[in-house]
């Protein structure tokens, strides 16, 4: 033990080094971890850190939010579009409380994010000096890790370590904090990427046996069900899990965050389970004989009621936290590992298998589904704009190929219902927080991590105010975001559960807005706004043949409510269509 | 479902690293459960933490939160034991008026017979140590409060298991 470590030091004594300040070894830290956008706001506590990256902006390009939640959604919008880690920087005090709610958001999301946050210099700690706040108390709850930095020494490791953790394993955000001095200090920098940490196992090992067992159980299955989640997608096993249903003919659903993994389009998809999902999966949900969870964690959301979820079937969990493995649900075999390479090793323990009669089950609810709530929503033939058919108009216009970005409430649902998803990583929405206002600040991100993509926002009058702001970033960077707002001039979600289970007490949810298309044109952003049906399909060409940004209002009736539905505490086959 | 409430000793071995006591007092807090007692001391692995914390819950509701407190990256395993499976000792410190150490003949017997140990005596008070399991030392302050007591506090509980546990082994297969 002694001895390896003298070797350690003796090679570490060989490496490379440089005297720098605690700031500039920052930029080389974010540098080495090929991050070459970040997004922030500076202040008194960070400025050491912005006099670098003036110094580095050749490399690493900072974008200027309008505020400092701005700033994590679009982190979380880069990384949940590339994989990559999305980067978010801030002053202490205010602007670190600022960042909490996109830390939060990551953290239930598990999108990989790391936080850096300046604070006051390290005599001053524990004082209530001017603009400081205990950001490492506060975060805690809502990050997979967070350090705090009081020496510039420590930046390399932690950075290093920081960016293993926000990436590894089930991803999450992490969050540095660095006093002022540690910036300012100089020392002898040389950096190290971290391969490993002692206590920290990202990812569990598969058991043999678990797999044979969940063969076993598919194999004999007359009616089984996959629900899948993100962990598909964040474990990259999105062609795994394709061959996986394929080959075993089984009936497949998602959970809002798990869209996209598999095209809209494909055979075995199902639809969408959960409170504002499909109606076939949902109530089938209770007639499986075995439901195969992948890379999905139960939310309550998705499960209704508990106590009469799936009760007839056995549960097979593929999951990658062993804290999720039954934390809702009890499980009969719960197979642990990544998710892409556990299906590759199910793959050839599978029969092939296509279950026709079982599949027909789904059809035949979703005809049900079709006749009672789809029609309508697509087709209209009363007087009011739909949210859906904005969506079916968005899907033709861009052939399916955008990626879409919404808020929360009424147009969340109705977006990821109908938005037809060709490609992975299309789907880009707040799902475990549900919080208002990241679509428009998270489509900035995405865009500029792919800016081959069409990415397209959709958010309601109530959120888009929320961030409303960020339209700012968009015409300062240029960045070239279709955003499209339903306005129904009411938190309409909301004002659906009143209508529903308050009487129509519509309390507070009624919104006067503004001219929401002068506001996007005050900002030089073109913009148009549609209220009639006849001139939805020109706007849309609009808005998809423009190069630049663009911002489209369309005035949708005021009282539309999503459907299907479950109640609160109801069961998933009680799921109702009005 | 259980709902069976027992006692659980839990055995957390961490990183040494500031701000690990927040996260796990976190998870319990969030649950709304209480912490009946924690300690946090050095454990049998160099530069190794180990906390023992003492809860009131069922086992399923352990087994979840045993999955969030391991879930930590600064946490390298954590266990749990029901009290048959742990030996276990909680310390005390007594402080009473000197006086009655000599007035009333009874408080000796009630110190030789619980195994107590006097810590220092002087003109005011003196000092009463006892280690032993929560039942003696409460049986111990029940027999002294009669008399009065000046100050009374009480260690968190710190526990090893019955069973042997290779966690020296079981920690090296963790080390990358
Ligand atoms: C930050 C935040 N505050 C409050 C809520 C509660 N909430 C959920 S949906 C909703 C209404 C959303 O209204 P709007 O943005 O207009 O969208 P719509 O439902 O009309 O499509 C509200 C207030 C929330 N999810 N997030």
């Amino acid at each position: 033990m002694k001895e390896t470590q003298t070797l350690k030091n003796k090679e570490k004594s060989k490496k490379v080094t440089e005297r720098i300040s605690g700031s500039e070894a920052v930029i080389k830290c974010l540098l080495a971890e090929g991050v070459d956008i970040l997004y922030g706001y500076p202040g008194g506590a960070i400025m050491p850190v912005y006099d670098e990256l003036y110094k580095y902006q050749d490399k690493i390009h900072h974008v200027l939010t309008r505020h400092e939640q701005g700033a994590t959604h679009s982190a979380q919008g880069y990384a949940r579009i590339s994989g990559k880690v999305g980067v978010a920087i801030a002053t202490s005090g205010p602007g670190a409380t600022n960042l909490i709610t996109g830390i939060a958001d990551a953290q239930i999301d598990s999108t990989p994010m790391v936080c850096i946050t300046g604070q006051v210099g390290s005599h001053l700690l524990g004082s209530d000096a001017f603009q400081e706040t205990d950001i490492v108390g506060i975060s805690t709850p809502v990050t997979k890790w967070n350090h705090q930095i009081t020496k510039a020494s420590e930046i390399p490791e932690v950075f290093a370590k920081a960016f293993y953790i926000a990436k590894s394993g089930r991803p999450g955000p992490v969050l540095i904090d660095i006093t002022k001095d540690a910036q300012f200090e100089e020392f002898d920098f040389s950096y190290e990427k971290c391969t490993g940490i002692r206590s920290y196992i990202p990812v569990p090992d598969t058991n043999e046996n678990d797999l044979n067992a969940a063969a076993e159980l598919i194999n004999n299955a007359k009616k089984p069900m996959i629900v899948w989640g993100q962990g598909v997608i964040l474990g990259e096993a999105e062609e795994e899990f394709k061959a996986v249903i394929e080959k075993a003919g089984i009936p497949s659903a998602w959970t809002i965050l798990g869209a996209s993994a598999i095209p809209t389009s494909h055979s075995l998809n199902v639809g969408m389970v959960g409170m504002h999902g499909n109606y076939a999966p949902n109530v089938l949900t209770n007639q499986c004989d075995v439901l195969i969870a992948i890379g999905m964690r139960f939310d309550d959301r998705v499960t209704g009621n508990l106590e009469s979820y799936a009760k007839q079937a056995k549960i097979i969990h593929f999951e990658i936290d062993p804290a999720e493995v039954d934390k809702n649900v009890k499980t009969d075999v719960a197979v642990l590992g990544n998710a892409k390479a556990s299906l590759r090793a199910l793959l050839p323990l599978l029969n092939t298998n296509s279950h026709k009669e079982w599949l027909q089950k789904f059809k035949d609810l979703y005809n049900i589904e079709y006749e009672k709530v789809i029609k309508d929503d697509l087709h209209p033939t009363k007087e009011g704009l739909t949210m859906g058919e904005v969506l079916k108009e968005i899907n033709m216009q861009t052939k399916g190929e955008a990626a879409i970005v919404s808020d929360v409430g009424q147009h969340q649902m109705i977006a990821c219902r109908y938005a037809d998803f060709k490609t992975t990583k299309s789907n880009i929405t707040s799902g475990g927080l549900g919080t208002m206002g990241f679509a428009l600040p998270a489509a900035i991100g995405a865009k500029m991590a792919a800016p081959e993509r069409e990415v397209v926002m959709i958010a309601g009058d109530g959120g888009y105010q929320m961030t409303i702001q960020e339209l700012g970033t968009i015409f300062q960077q240029k960045v070239p975001v279709k955003i499209v707002v339903l306005n129904n001039e009411f938190l309409g979600m909301v004002r659906q559960w009143q209508q529903l289970f308050f009487d129509k007490r519509y309390a507070s949810t009624e919104m006067t807005n503004p001219d929401f298309v002068a506001i996007a044109k005050g900002y030089h952003i073109d913009a148009k706004k549609v209220v009639e049906r006849k001139d939805l399909k020109a706007a849309v060409k609009e808005m998809i043949d423009c190069d630049g940004p663009y911002f489209l209002e369309v005035c949708v009736e005021k009282e539309g409510n999503v459907f299907p539905m479950i109640p609160t505490g109801a069961s998933v086959s009680d799921i109702r269509l009005e | 479902m259980d709902t069976e409430i027992k006692q659980y000793t839990v055995s957390v071995y961490t990183e040494n690293n500031i701000g690990l006591l927040n996260r796990i007092s976190a998870i319990f807090q969030r649950r709304h459960i209480n912490i009946e007692s924690l300690n946090t001391s050095p454990s049998e692995i160099e530069g190794v933490s180990r906390f023992t914390i003492v809860i009131n819950i069922t086992e399923s509701q352990m087994k979840k939160i045993q999955g969030q407190i391991e879930k930590q990256v600064e946490v390298i395993k954590a266990y749990y034991h029901t009290e048959d499976e742990t030996i276990y000792q909680e310390s005390c410190l007594f402080k009473i008026k000197s006086d009655l150490l000599f007035d009333e003949r009874q408080i000796q017997n009630i110190i030789k017979e619980s195994n107590a140990r006097i810590v220092t005596v002087n003109k005011e008070f003196f000092v009463l140590e006892k280690s032993g399991r929560t039942q003696e030392i409460e049986l111990l302050y029940r027999e002294l409060s009669v008399f009065g007591i000046m100050q009374f506090t009480r260690s968190g509980r710190i526990a090893v298991t019955k069973d042997e546990m290779k966690i020296s082994t079981m920690l090296e297969a963790f080390q990358h």
